[in-house]
């Protein structure tokens, strides 16, 4: 309640500013994802002609969209940037899950120095150590396969991954942990017991770890740029190059490449927003 | 309660379950970064073979003619590129987040579209606004032209002396949602009490945001520039795509990660140079840990946290 008093037509423009910035910025945001969206189903002379219409039954055309399934293998990109996303998830919530547990339930004299050892990968960029990591590759005979790109990809997410967890996993009740043992559980089966418990914070890191992941263009550029194991990032980077002029294929592309990202993001961004505010707020 | 034996010997658990995760890091992360800095001191010959040279390579990188005005160029555009989100994103991500921490179901809704370009590929946006802004589709002139602007336009992204500023302004556009995201968790965060009493005393939201709530997210503030200058001088995605390897027109989009592709690749007519590459490297490096450190001692250490 405002003790000062002011006139109703103030306050009511005072309540709706912030809504008429916010859905400013919210065209601002959407208009060029729209743009593209809209166009890659017209045929050429109608995205020029009227690029702000919307497709008819007489400018619809799906004629980029056959040139990019002729031309391109997208569905063998989706698969590579697929498979590279979905075991570095996997193998990153599970590794990084393991080590978070160890820092988070024992107290070892080292176990400072370990988390001091990880958190450096977190504000140091893995990008830096390129040279020697192709040079790795090489040696491991890893340059030009998916286990390569999976391979760095985990080393990079996991130090913020076992940051997030082991935090998560201090607030697991004790009781339940020291029931368990006096039950003669295993510390494995603790591990086992307690995972299912930090599963928000799993589903949470998962998502941040698999945006980056799906989206990077530097190591399938450096590491794995061969036509087979090039991911949808690369994959579109390189198809765009070759087709610069032809509107049509261009746009289409570039819808397939944003779609199943998309979607994703619609389905999940409630959950994905709650759990950054739940991990800030804590 | 007496603790079996068994426990106080060589604990094979803890290590059974550190060892996966240090030994990936250390093998894909922490060695090859370190034999990245350590070729920048060598010097690779016709036969490939390795020889000690010092800090010859960093003197080459810092005042020889075919690399140093590259470096300094692109030491310098790196900064604009920073001070624009510095500028222009995080500012917006501020008032945006200060917006949406309302809530109501109309908030979410612009939260979730605001955030939606953060989570595409740098590839796809920059495809996007070559697009939006070339001449020869029109898009931008014509919105432009709409709100009474159209004299404004220009070929933005084809001139060296807009260039830049516009690449940095498409990232700006892409990634604002970060420092919103941010700002925000910080903002809701605030229990209401504290806001409550000033409310009662009749300070507006202005005041209530920047005397009461400003101070309290303030250790976000100093996460959010930390983020933004590694982010930055890390970069590399979006130039390549828009201004491909050469970062033109005539270098003026040159920043730290094109000119290390570059070094280290080689373009067109000259060869690849790994330990000049490594040493780009680990001048971006240095840079980065110089941000950080510098954060960490002068900012983090001033800031007091508020138990909330």
């Amino acid at each position: 309640m405002k003790t000062k008093p002011s006139s109703a037509r103030w306050r009511s423009i005072e309540s709706l500013l912030p809504i008429v910035i916010l859905t400013i910025y919210s065209i601002i945001a959407l208009f060029p994802i729209v743009m593209i969206l809209m166009n890659s189903f017209k045929a050429k002379k109608a995205i020029f002609g009227a690029p702000f219409a919307f497709p008819n039954p007489e400018t619809f055309s799906l004629i980029g969209y056959q040139t990019v399934t002729d031309r391109a293998n997208f569905q063998y990109y989706f698969l590579n940037s697929a498979t590279v996303t979905f075991v570095a998830l996997i193998l990153t919530l599970f590794i990084g899950a393991m080590a978070a547990f160890a820092l988070a339930e024992y107290n070892f004299p080292a176990s400072a120095l370990v988390a001091l050892y990880l958190s450096i990968g977190i504000m140091i960029p893995i990008r830096l150590g390129t040279v020697g990591i192709l040079r790795l590759m090489v040696s491991l005979k890893l340059v030009n396969t998916l286990t390569g790109l999976i391979l760095i990809y985990v080393a990079q997410a996991l130090p913020l991954t076992i940051f997030i967890l082991s935090q998560f996993m201090r607030q697991v009740p004790k009781d339940l942990k020291d029931a368990a043992r006096i039950d003669g559980a295993s510390e494995y089966r603790i591990f086992g017991m307690v995972l299912p418990l930090v599963r928000p914070a799993l589903g949470a890191i998962g998502t941040f770890t698999m945006i980056p992941i799906w989206n990077d263009l530097w190591f399938p550029l450096i590491v794995a740029p061969s036509s087979k194991t090039a991911t949808v990032t690369l994959g579109v980077q390189q198809f765009l190059g070759q087709f610069v002029s032809d509107w049509n294929a261009v746009l289409s592309s570039l819808t397939l490449a944003m779609i199943p990202i998309l979607i994703l993001y619609i389905l999940f961004s409630q959950q994905m927003i709650r759990s950054i505010t739940a991990g800030a707020v804590k | 309660m007496q603790q079996p034996k068994r426990r106080s010997l060589f604990p094979t658990h803890i290590v059974v379950f550190l060892a996966p995760a240090v030994l990936l890091y250390t093998v894909f992360m922490v060695v090859p970064l370190i034999n990245s800095l350590r070729l920048s001191f060598f010097e690779i010959g016709n036969q490939n073979q390795q020889s000690f040279a010092g800090l010859q390579n960093y003197i080459k990188l810092f005042t020889d003619s075919n690399f140093a005005p590259f470096f300094w160029r692109a030491l310098r555009n790196n900064f604009v590129f920073f001070a624009v989100h510095m500028l222009v994103q995080n500012p917006i991500g501020l008032l945006l987040a200060a917006l949406l921490a309302e809530g109501g179901w109309i908030r979410n809704f612009f939260r979730t579209i605001i955030f939606m370009p953060t989570v595409l590929s740098v590839v796809i946006i920059g495809f996007i606004w070559q697009l939006i802004l070339n001449p020869l589709w029109g898009v931008a002139e014509s919105m432009l032209k709409a709100v009474g602007l159209g004299a404004w336009f220009g070929p933005w992204l084809g001139k060296p002396e807009t260039a830049l500023v516009t690449v940095a302004l498409i990232s700006v556009w892409q990634f604002v949602g970060i420092p919103m995201i941010l700002f925000y968790a910080a903002l809701i965060g605030i229990p209401d009490e504290l806001t409550e009493a000033a409310r009662v005393d009749g300070a507006t939201a202005w005041d209530t945001f920047w005397r009461i709530k400003f101070p309290l997210i303030l250790p976000t503030v100093g996460i959010v520039g930390v983020l933004t200058f590694v982010g930055n001088f890390n970069a590399f995605d979006l130039i390549y795509t828009m201004k491909g390897a050469n970062a033109g027109p005539d270098f003026s989009t040159d920043i730290m990660g094109t000119l290390f592709y570059r070094t280290f690749f080689g373009q067109q007519l000259q060869l690849g140079n790994p330990a000049m590459g490594a040493t780009v490297a680990a001048m971006m490096f240095l840079i980065i840990l110089g941000g950080v450190l510098l954060y960490m001692f002068l900012w983090a250490r001033r800031i007091q946290t508020y138990e909330l």
